[in-house]
């Protein structure tokens, strides 16, 4: 049997990646969430918003941790595996990449440590700045990479000489067109994941009949912003999703499973995308559906898949797929807070038992649709790597595809045997509850790093548990 | 004045080098040294006194990684692929020894294999570094600026035994911190066992000094043609002399001393490696300028690395005064 390297390397970047994603996703969402509870604390007084800060920090230590883990990897194997992709992009997403892992650096150097270990032991308005810088630092490393990574997208502020980009405008490389909407997509898809996590506890507590002052604050709080964000998100992606027509008209196409563009566009709530045909089978669709919303129009038309050759399509059952997987994520998030909020209005929040239930099982949506989200992104682009200036298929090291399988094997056993112990610990620390100590303080000093805070926080969840 | 950018650079990665070896080297020694210990209690004690520390040293590796790759993506593109398995295996060597630092204390059952994993994941991580190492000095195929090689071009006899060199550098480093660290049987075996090392370490150093002169017309040139020589006598001289010192401040029961010596070891070794390899980055064909990223590049990371190196350094060296003094059995820092 032939290996394709291409796929192989394809393949293990989407599952390092994915792996990796989920953290962020998570981490950036709750020190945001922290540093609320620990202001509101500061400006009310009352404990159990000192208890749930405390509390949601041993968790946001253990999934930083398994962040920066999985992100060592990652940077890695743009050597590894995508070695003509460092050199052509090197000299402009490079620095990029470079200013995240500095912003990390500087985060835990300083304020992470402050953060995880330093109840009770530096003033209270220090702790409470170190949280806030600690939130906004996972967002200042947010910034940098999607900045490398939409430039990818719609590449700008560079010349190529000799096959090799060259930064010509720093300032358009990193503001590059699909930047803003991305960084505002992926922030607020953060905050969402999160606050439904937060919901889930809160609700998994008061079926439980436990903890009640935190449970009702973070059902009420996870609700509350649930409601604001789900909303805005719909409206980030709809513009994201216009930007995305102006720059990779073929990607929109693969989203919608749009062939001809001759015609105005339906909406396809679900569809069999035949792509030897290059018709849709079994579709359900609202007739000009998508033309009304990318263009405003429904008699308006936008380019469709059959206008560029097949070779140069995005493997489009994937890209239709994974966006619609987001967009129901995205409506069930929009109705379930919208449902919450008016049940709070109407003082039946913590006594409606099925909506408790259906959140106490929710807490997974953001994380799939995060990783739907990125795979939409990431698939649609294909066949490039970077826009228009590197085909994946041109990226990729001059590596035996035996080896990229081993590895590949190796990485998913590796994976899952660390992912299963994090999730277990976090499950055990949900479980014990927003009772006791923070991440206890090693008895002299402190540690360097935050995997140290996961480990006491690990010990603790089985020691107690 | 024009500034040599990847001259600074390659003093900035060459310094994160350094830092990795030295600091993660220590802790990596521990997991080395980790089956020879015989009491579960030995273990504990041994993985306390560098709990707070391990996490934060393997830093540097990020740091030198990362800066490779922004600031001469060229070589960093012929280096990863030349070394696709020893990176990744390194890598998750490094990651299982990682995780078992956390999970070996709350396993119950399982408490052996996570020993394991400690032990072993810090042994592959040692070997593949040296691997690099001497595939790095041997030299890297290299055609059209891409590597050209294949899968287990890396696997030579003279890598292996960089491989292993590093194992027992790593391993005396390790030592002589739990003699540095530690008290009891902890100690008395750490230096039992540094004196040996001691021995293999210099082994391996007149092995890979021997045979790098020997197998490269270039390296040969760089140490014996005069004036060189007359500068470089003394770096063997001054090896000799430290591994000496060394051995007598262990037979003297000092503690602190011979666990400088064993780092100036590494530091003279190193020292000879720039001797004998700068300015090539990817031997024996492409120097720092060969691979060096645009000059705009470097310039604008250049302006945030340089006030942030002294600021983790600085911070380095508060956690290590925090942490400062013996560790006893049974005490931990958790
Ligand atoms: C700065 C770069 C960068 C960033 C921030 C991301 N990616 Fe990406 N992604 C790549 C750089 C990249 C890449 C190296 O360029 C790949 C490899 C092949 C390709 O086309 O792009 C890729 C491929 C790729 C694929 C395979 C697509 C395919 O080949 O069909 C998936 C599923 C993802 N990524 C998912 C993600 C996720 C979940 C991310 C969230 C962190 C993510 N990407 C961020
Ligand atoms: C594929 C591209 C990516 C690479 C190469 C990458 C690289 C890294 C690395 C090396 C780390 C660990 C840094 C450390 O040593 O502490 C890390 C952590 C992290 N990454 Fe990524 N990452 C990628 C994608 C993303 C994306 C898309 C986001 C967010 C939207 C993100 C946000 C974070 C955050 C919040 C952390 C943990 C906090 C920190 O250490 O800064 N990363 N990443
Ligand atoms: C409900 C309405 C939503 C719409 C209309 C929408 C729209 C979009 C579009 C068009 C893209 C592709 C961007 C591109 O062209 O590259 C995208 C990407 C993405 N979406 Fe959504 N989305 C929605 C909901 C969500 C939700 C609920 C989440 C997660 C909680 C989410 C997370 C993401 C992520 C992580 C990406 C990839 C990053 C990016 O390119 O921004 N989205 N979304």
């Amino acid at each position: 049997m032939d290996l394709d390297p291409v796929l192989l390397a394809r393949l293990q970047f989407a599952f390092t990646v994915s792996f990796h994603i989920i953290f962020p996703g998570f981490t950036i969402g709750l020190s945001a969430y922290i540093a609320t509870v620990l202001v509101l604390w500061r400006l009310t007084g009352r404990a159990h918003y000192n208890r749930l800060a405390r509390f949601w920090t041993k968790i946001f230590a253990v999934s930083f941790a398994m962040g920066v883990v999985s992100g060592i990897v990652l940077s890695y194997q743009f050597g590894t595996n995508w070695s003509r992709f460092s050199v052509v992009t090197g000299n402009v997403i490079g620095p990029a990449i470079a200013y995240e892992v500095l912003t990390a650096f500087f985060l835990e150097a300083t304020f992470l440590g402050v953060l995880l270990f330093g109840w009770n032991r530096v003033p209270p308005w220090l702790h409470v700045t170190a949280a806030v810088a600690v939130a906004v630092g996972t967002l200042i490393s947010a910034f940098w990479i999607l900045s490398a990574n939409s430039w990818m997208h719609t590449p700008a502020g560079h010349e190529m000489r000799d096959g090799i980009a060259y930064p010509v405008d720093w300032f358009a490389i990193i503001f590059n067109p699909s930047f803003p909407y991305r960084l505002a997509h992926m922030a607020n898809a953060a905050y969402l994941t999160t606050s439904f996590v937060v919901l889930a506890v809160g609700a998994r507590y008061l079926l439980a009949g436990r903890h009640h002052a935190e449970a009702r604050t973070m059902l009420r709080m996870g609700v509350g912003f649930a409601a604001i964000a789900a909303p805005l998100q719909l409206v980030i992606g709809d513009l994201h999703g216009l930007n995305t027509l102006a720059h990779q008209p073929i990607k929109v196409a693969a989203m919608e499973a749009h062939w001809d563009g001759s015609k105005p566009a339906d909406f396809h709530i679900f569809a069999w995308p035949d792509e030897e045909a290059g018709t849709n089978r079994f579709a359900i669709s609202v007739p000009r559906g998508a033309s009304l919303v990318l263009t405003h129009d429904p008699n308006g038309l936008f380019p469709g898949l059959a206008s560029v050759p097949p070779q140069e399509r995005p493997p489009v059952k994937t890209v239709f797929f994974a966006f619609r997987i987001m967009l129901a994520i995205g409506f069930a998030m929009i109705a379930a807070s919208l449902y919450g909020v008016w049940l709070w209005w109407r003082g039946r929040l913590f006594e409606t038992r099925w909506f408790l239930r259906l959140a106490a099982r929710g807490w997974w949506t953001g994380f799939v649709a995060i990783i739907a989200g990125w795979v939409v992104t990431e698939s649609g682009r294909q066949p490039w790597v970077a826009h228009g200036i590197l085909r994946t298929a041109d990226a990729i090291s001059p590596v035996a595809a035996a080896s990229v399988a081993t590895t590949l094997a190796l990485f998913v056993v590796g994976y899952g045997i660390v992912f299963a112990m994090g999730i277990y610990y976090i499950n055990r620390l949900i479980h014990r509850g927003p009772t006791g100590e923070a991440v206890e303080a090693p008895q002299r000093g402190t540690p360097t790093r935050p995997v140290s805070a996961a480990h006491d926080s690990g010990r603790e969840a089985i020691e107690r548990g | 004045m024009e500034w040599d950018l990847p001259l600074i650079w390659a003093a900035v990665i060459g310094f994160a080098v350094v830092m990795y070896v030295i600091l993660d080297g220590f802790d990596l020694g521990i997991g080395i040294l980790f089956p020879f210990a015989r009491e579960e209690r030995e273990r504990d004690q041994m993985m306390n006194t560098v709990a707070p520390f391990w996490d934060g040293n393997e830093t540097w590796l990020v740091l030198g990684g990362g800066g490779l790759w922004v600031a001469f993506p060229q070589a960093y593109a012929i280096i990863m692929p030349a070394f696709y398995l020893p990176v990744i295996l390194m890598l998750l060597g490094l990651i299982f020894r990682g995780v078992a630092f956390e999970f070996r204390w709350v396993a119950v059952t399982s408490r052996g294999w996570w020993n394991l994993a400690f032990a072993a994941g810090s042994t592959l991580a040692a070997f593949c570094q040296g691997v690099i190492l001497g595939g790095l000095i041997e030299g890297i195929r290299v055609e059209n600026g891409a590597f050209a090689g294949g899968s287990f071009d890396w696997l030579t006899p003279f890598a292996v035994a960089c491989g292993l060199g590093v194992i027992a550098g790593y391993a005396l480093l390790g030592a002589t911190w739990l003699v540095m660290k530690t008290e009891g049987s902890v100690a008395a075996r750490g230096r039992a066992q540094a004196k040996w090392l001691i021995l293999a370490v210099l082994g391996f150093m007149a092995i890979v000094s021997l045979w790098t002169p020997l197998a490269s017309e270039r390296i040969a040139q760089r140490w014996f043609s005069t004036p060189n020589i007359l500068f470089l006598w003394p770096v063997p001289l001054v090896t000799a002399l430290t591994a000496f010192l060394a051995w007598r401040w262990l037979e003297a029961g000092r503690d602190i001393p011979p666990f400088l010596a064993a780092i100036a070891l590494f530091l003279l070794g190193y020292a000879g490696l720039v001797i004998s390899v700068f300015p090539y980055l990817v031997p024996p064909s492409l120097t720092i300028w060969d691979t060096a990223a645009a000059p705009e590049s470097q310039a604008f990371v250049l302006i945030g690395t340089i006030p942030l190196v002294p600021l983790i350094i600085g911070y380095i060296v508060f956690v290590y005064w925090l942490f400062r003094g013996k560790l006893r059995e049974g005490e931990g820092y958790h």
